[in-house]
């Protein structure tokens, strides 16, 4: 039986750690993204390696119009669908030029939301398939130095969990993710401190685990659970003289 | 952010970037100057440090792999121990690998890496079929033996100062089993391995570890393995001959604190070592981690040097004066009471291409601890090395002198020029060509 996976954003360094990991257990993949011809090296790397096809697709996750008719022209239909996208942006820069918080709002929040409406429509219709969203730790509270990115990554942990519990009775399971530091492209060369900075692999093998086992959230590393709880904890009276 | 190649000197801050596609890459070339590329950083010293530096670990794809031809196409940061994962169960063995899998193929090709079968098969350059390389222009241009051979030539074992290696094709060995067949034989002195070494020239790999420190009719006393990939015929029946079982790993938690490498521990280890291997020639089969990378299954085993780090020794000395030249730098070492773990002596086979290490004739290779004793007796040895006709591996030095490099590698000048042809920027520079005035 082929069973497949759609990456949405796939040409992250998280979803490459992901399909490797899920080739591991003999997924073939739809590979979506912007970069096409990166993809489709990917897809061959996927197949050389672990045996299993991947396709790669063009998809744009502003390109809201055309969400419909990508998800309609997958056939087999995904078994599973992780939402991997995810766009930093220049907070500075956003914070004068509408066109950056836009792109930094649709490509974290509304497109991923688009998406995965359709997506979630169709499961919930077939009472099969699962969900991983990639969110992040910044959605846990909105600091100056990333709140458009934050804010968007906030909204989109609040629509995974109404979406958990919207597809809870069609027995589809919804994982939300917050990666902390995380060891890619987008952190490449900043000093972070080596122990809480996660490899690509281990935030991609802990996604794999919680997803089989059915877990609703994880943060990875782990203890950023317990970060986070201080960092939500700080009085707003406090927090908002913290230079963060 | 601070970078440190394997022997952990020197450590430097330095601007570290990384790329996954060409377009990327070109972004930074174009931007950056002084820039080297670096893989897993498993040269000793400095050859892959600079002001700027540009990994290569995220553009790690395999391009193409035909498991009838045994051809391979690799991107520069995909790593030799990744090769293996998808080669070995098809029957394929990278046909030649330094004693560390975890080195990427562009790593490999820039230090055009030799192996224990360097007397019969070469070094990694000789299996290459073809090479894309980003130049400082911009360009990206494919080369081989055949095709824009000079830039083939000048990258092979150039360490990088041509260009950026993008991708690799080259061939692989068939193998029937993951298993080696390896005979183990003890020799007393330097005079018993050199008889050893010649009379296992049809052996495709040999190697021996040699005893530095024993003094006297013991001096040289060495273990040599030498060794074929086994056939399923010499495996015990039941055995999946491509698949190796599961093993744990071994790690070196923290760095040693100093004292605990010195001239005593260094002996003891060595004499329990050289009479561990029960008779004189004993034969086994084992599984081909075991074989070539004994020290991969102890990860971050560079830490028992201490904070300070420690370099490698590696140089060859010609055929016809290897006997006289090992003879005095043993003795140099013996006296000098610098303990080295690990010294590895193999005979090479003939090589003479543009920028190689190997050439006919002994190499050895000690580790020593960084202490201040260390680089006058370095030094010292120098002289033996250049006065025997000898030289250096780039891969592992961090302190030789650009004079000491331009007497020992004869083509010297030919490669720093086509280097400055293919680079008239000079865009590519590591600390080790600064030091080198490459």
């Amino acid at each position: 039986m082929s069973k497949y996976i759609l990456l949405l954003g796939a040409s992250s360094d998280i979803a490459k750690a992901i399909a490797r990991r899920y080739a591991q257990e003999k997924f073939n993949f739809y590979l979506a993204g912007r970069r096409l011809p990166e993809l489709e090296k990917d897809a061959i790397d996927l197949n050389i390696r672990y045996g299993v096809q991947a396709t790669a697709l063009p998809f744009d996750m502003l390109d809201f119009n055309n969400h419909a008719a990508f998800y309609r022209s997958l056939e087999p239909k995904p078994t599973g669908t992780i939402c991997v996208a995810g766009y930093l942006g220049e907070q500075k820069e956003a914070e004068t030029n509408a066109g950056e918080a836009l792109r930094i709002m649709a490509t974290n929040y509304t497109g991923c939301a688009s998406i995965l409406n359709i997506v979630a429509n169709d499961y919930e219709t077939r009472k099969e398939g699962f969900i991983v969203g990639i969110s992040s730790v910044a959605g846990d509270r909105g600091r100056a130095s990333n709140y458009l990115y934050g804010s968007a990554k906030a909204g989109f942990t609040a629509y995974l969990s109404g979406l958990r519990n919207r597809l809870s009775k069609a027995g589809v399971p919804v994982l939300t993710v917050k990666p902390g530091f995380v060891n890619t492209k987008m952190t490449e060369g900043l000093p972070l401190n080596p122990v809480l900075t996660a490899q690509p692999e281990e935030v991609a093998n802990d996604i794999y685990k919680a997803q089989i086992s059915g877990k609703n959230v994880i943060y990875t590393k782990w203890f950023w659970r317990f970060i986070m709880l201080i960092i939500t904890s700080i009085p707003e009276g406090i927090f908002k003289k913290l230079k963060l | 952010m601070k970078v440190t190649n394997w022997g952990n000197y020197p450590k430097i801050d330095t601007n570290f970037q990384g790329f996954s596609s060409i377009e990327e890459l070109q972004n930074i070339v174009s931007t950056t100057d002084k820039l080297v590329a670096r893989g897993l950083g498993r040269c000793y010293g400095d050859s892959a440090l600079s002001q700027n530096i540009v990994s290569t670990l995220r553009h790690n794809r395999i391009l193409a792999f035909n498991d009838i031809t045994g051809q391979i196409t690799c991107e520069s940061g995909v790593s030799l121990a990744e090769v293996l994962e998808v080669c070995v169960p098809k029957g394929w063995f990278i046909p030649v690998t330094p004693g560390t899998k975890f080195v990427t193929v562009g790593g490999a090709v820039a230090s055009d890496v030799h192996g224990k079968n360097h007397h019969v098969e070469g070094s990694f350059s000789n299996h290459i079929n073809s090479l894309d390389i980003l130049l400082s222009n911009g360009n990206v241009v494919t080369c081989s033996k055949n095709l824009n051979s000079e830039l083939f030539w000048a990258t092979c074992g150039g360490m990088g100062l041509t260009g950026i290696i993008l991708q690799v094709t080259f061939g692989l060995k068939r193998i029937e089993t993951a298993y080696i067949k390896q005979e183990i034989i003890k020799a007393r002195n330097l005079e018993e391995i050199m008889e050893v070494f010649e009379a296992s020239e049809s052996f495709t790999y040999s190697v021996s570890w040699i005893d530095c420190l024993a003094q006297g009719k013991s001096q040289g006393r060495s273990i040599m393995m030498r060794a074929e990939h086994a056939k399923q015929t010499d495996l015990k029946p039941g055995t999946p001959p491509l698949q190796l079982p599961k093993k744990r790993k071994l790690a070196v938690p923290l760095d040693f604190p100093s004292f605990a490498l010195n001239s005593l521990s260094v002996k003891a280890f060595n004499f329990l070592y050289y009479h561990k291997a029960p008779g004189k020639l004993t034969e086994s089969i084992i599984d081909y981690d075991t074989f070539f990378y004994p020290l991969d299954s102890i990860h971050q085993w560079n830490r028992i040097y201490g904070k300070r780090g420690f370099t490698q020794y590696q140089f060859v000395l010609p055929k016809e004066n290897s006997r006289t030249g090992l003879k005095e730098i043993l003795n140099q070492i013996s006296q000098s009471g610098q303990g080295s773990f690990l010294a590895v002596l193999k005979l090479f086979g003939k090589q003479n291409d543009l920028i190689n290490f190997p050439k006919e004739g002994y190499t050895l290779a000690l580790d020593f601890a960084i202490n201040d004793k260390v680089f006058p007796l370095l030094d010292e040895l120098d002289k033996v090395v250049l006065a025997n006709g000898g030289r250096l591996y780039l891969t592992k030095d961090v302190r030789m002198n650009a004079d000491f490099f331009r007497k020992t590698y004869a083509n010297s000048e030919a490669f720093i020029k086509l280097k400055h042809t293919f680079d008239s920027s000079n865009k590519f520079q590591s600390l080790q060509s600064q030091r080198l005035h490459i």
